[in-house]
């Protein structure tokens, strides 16, 4: 005769050690304050890059590629020579390197919701917009840090900037404050797309033609009018002109003061939208 | 204020998606420091409820109040004293179990060396600590939802709501869930926690709603509950088909229950309410020469209890009033 007893309780060692982890535990507080709180949202975006070095990396070979393809390619047929395109193009390399960028922070918003990993971040006891905040300030830091990827190996094949340091760390900083405006854009993407892979469907859509029309790659002289129409609007065009006056050394204080004030734009526009979204996602 | 006795207290509880009322007029009443279960099937508005309680989306009509705060007006109060479990581990997938402690212990307000500690102590207290440097995503089911509640506990919560938290999970890593949520309440946290299954509800909680169409059609003592579905089922198989309508007509004698004659044509199954009677009945079959071969008492299925409840199952079709409703 076989008996089956499907009450029993399987033994398991836990109950003391939990109990005086538990009891152990501070009483309930009122969580971290809005700055911590937002920097240890940055600092699990740095953790990612540890975990996951393939988003860097993607997001910097592709530029590199880009590059070498470029200069060596197309160097000589669009100016001349390849050293020559590579002074012309690298203001633009930079740019679509960092904006295409932009693109994984809807990604990494999107996988927290479908995951859950949004939900347990919404109910803590912290000021409302630290994950979005903590989040940009992460990624601000990976655009920094692919930044340099694409110098190092620009100064590897012969570039020089002729605007000095002084001109590349302009550069640089310009670049991360339009970019860091332009996640705003992302994150309301990450929130409203379904999944992370129609997030990047979606990107790629949008940045191609955003950075290829636009004179990053090629003087835009040689193009159809029509063309020309689309790069005078390009926000992109501005950027990447702005850019290249720091690196070649001349900045244009017009150019500069235009791509701050679309930034701020942006940030106005955007950044409440976001939260918004952030606040009433049901 | 002076409503801390009731942990959780919702009034008429409402959320609509389009024209599906997935919570229709809850009423809870949660006393502090107990178990409470909510037992229900998919479907049934449970997580809806739940993320209503959490601040996670807002009620449409009615009122929630966590120790005694509004979930809509004094939604920061209600965060700083809940912590919620998600029904999916709401971890990252990409860090390490540690690391996804200190993410969660800096931001209840754990300062550098105080995080770490306290994430190093949880996960010991877990069984976690051989696997506090992989990654989750390399994680068991049943490591990954211990995480998920250690997670809940870098500050001692006072409510700690647990959406099926054991829903996919082998039997030993169930009995750990169960361990755990005994113990939190052995430190005097009151769970909430919703479940599909009667004997996880029967095993931890003190008081059970059974919910349905976003309504509880049911609530009080686990004894309550089984006293209106019955203390379970008892399932026979006899060693001779031949039989079974004597085992059947015996049994029916001495449990006073009708049996259902199952399509195996060897088994049989009957409703249970005493279950100490059923060694003597069993006993009184084998001395007149009826062989069964095997037998086996258990709690009532899901479907059971709506069945008695409701005189529909669990996945039955949907009443008409929301036709009515929109």
């Amino acid at each position: 005769m076989t008996i089956h007893q499907t009450t029993g309780r399987p033994a398991f060692e836990l109950d003391t050690r939990l109990i005086s982890a538990v009891a152990g535990a501070p009483p309930p507080d009122t969580g971290a304050g809005a700055l911590r709180a937002t920097l240890t949202f940055a600092w699990r975006a740095l953790l990612k890059i540890r975990h996951v070095p393939e988003q860097l990396l993607d997001a910097t070979l592709f530029p590199i590629m880009f590059t070498l393809m470029f200069t060596y390619v197309f160097g000589g047929a669009v100016i001349g020579s390849p050293e020559a395109y590579l002074g012309y193009a690298l203001p633009g390399i930079l740019a679509q390197t960092v904006v295409f960028m932009t693109m994984y922070t809807a990604v990494t918003l999107n996988t927290d919701i479908e995951r859950g990993a949004f939900d347990r971040f919404r109910s803590q006891p912290i000021w409302r917009p630290a994950p979005l905040v903590g989040a940009l300030v992460g990624d601000t830091l990976r655009y920094g840090i692919a930044s340099a990827f694409v110098f190092g190996i620009a100064t590897l094949i012969g570039y020089r900037a002729p605007g000095g340091l002084g001109g590349v760390a302009g550069a640089v900083v310009l670049l991360l404050v339009f970019c860091s405006a332009l996640s705003w854009l992302w994150l309301i993407i990450g929130l409203t797309v379904r999944t992370p892979a129609a997030v990047m469907g979606a990107s790629t859509m949008i940045l191609f033609p955003l950075t290829f029309v636009s004179p990053a790659f090629a003087p835009p002289e040689t193009m159809p009018a029509w063309v020309q129409d689309f790069v005078a609007v390009n926000p992109v065009t501005l950027l990447v002109e702005a850019a290249r006056g720091l690196l070649d050394g001349v900045p244009d204080a017009g150019d500069l003061a235009l791509v701050l004030a679309l930034s701020g734009a942006m940030t106005v526009v955007f950044a409440p939208i976001a939260l918004r979204l952030y606040n009433r996602r049901t | 204020m002076s409503r801390e006795t009731w942990a959780i207290e919702t009034r008429g509880l409402v959320k609509a998606f389009g024209a599906d009322r997935a919570v229709d007029g809850v009423d809870l009443e949660v006393p502090a420091g107990c178990v409470y279960s909510v037992l229900g099937p998919n479907g049934a508005g449970k997580t809806t409820m739940i993320r209503m309680i959490a601040t996670l989306i807002r009620p449409d009509g009615g009122t929630a109040r966590v120790l005694g705060h509004d979930v809509t007006a004094e939604a920061a109060r209600v965060r700083a004293r809940l912590a919620l479990t998600g029904q999916f581990a709401s971890l990252d997938e990409d860090l390490t179990g540690l690391e996804n402690l200190i993410l969660l212990a800096r931001l209840r307000g754990h300062r550098g060396k105080a995080a770490r500690r306290r994430a190093t102590d949880l996960l010991e207290a877990f069984d976690l600590s051989a696997a506090a440097r992989r990654e989750v995503k390399t994680y068991s089911g049943g490591m990954r939802r211990r995480l998920d509640i250690a997670g809940s506990l870098v500050a001692r919560p006072d409510l700690l709501m647990l959406d099926e938290p054991t829903t996919g999970l082998d039997p030993r890593s169930r009995g750990q869930v169960w361990e755990s949520v005994r113990a939190l309440v052995g430190a005097g946290t009151t769970v909430l926690l919703t479940t599909q299954y009667l004997e996880e509800a029967d095993q931890l909680a003190d008081r059970i709603a059974v919910v349905n169409h976003g309504r509880v059609i049911a609530e009080g003592t686990s004894g309550r509950l089984k006293a209106l579905v019955g203390a379970g089922a008892l399932r026979v198989r006899v060693a001779d088909g031949a039989d079974r309508p004597e085992v059947a007509r015996l049994l029916a004698v001495m449990l006073g229950a009708a049996p259902v004659l199952e399509p195996d044509p060897v088994a049989l199954s009957l409703r249970v309410d005493e279950p100490a009677a059923v060694a003597g009945a069993l006993a009184a079959i084998t001395e007149r020469g009826l062989g069964v071969s095997e037998y086996a008492l258990a709690q009532p299925s899901l479907d059971e209890v709506f069945l008695a409840l409701t005189g529909e199952p669990a996945d039955g079709p949907a009443p008409s009033r929301e036709e009515a409703s929109t």
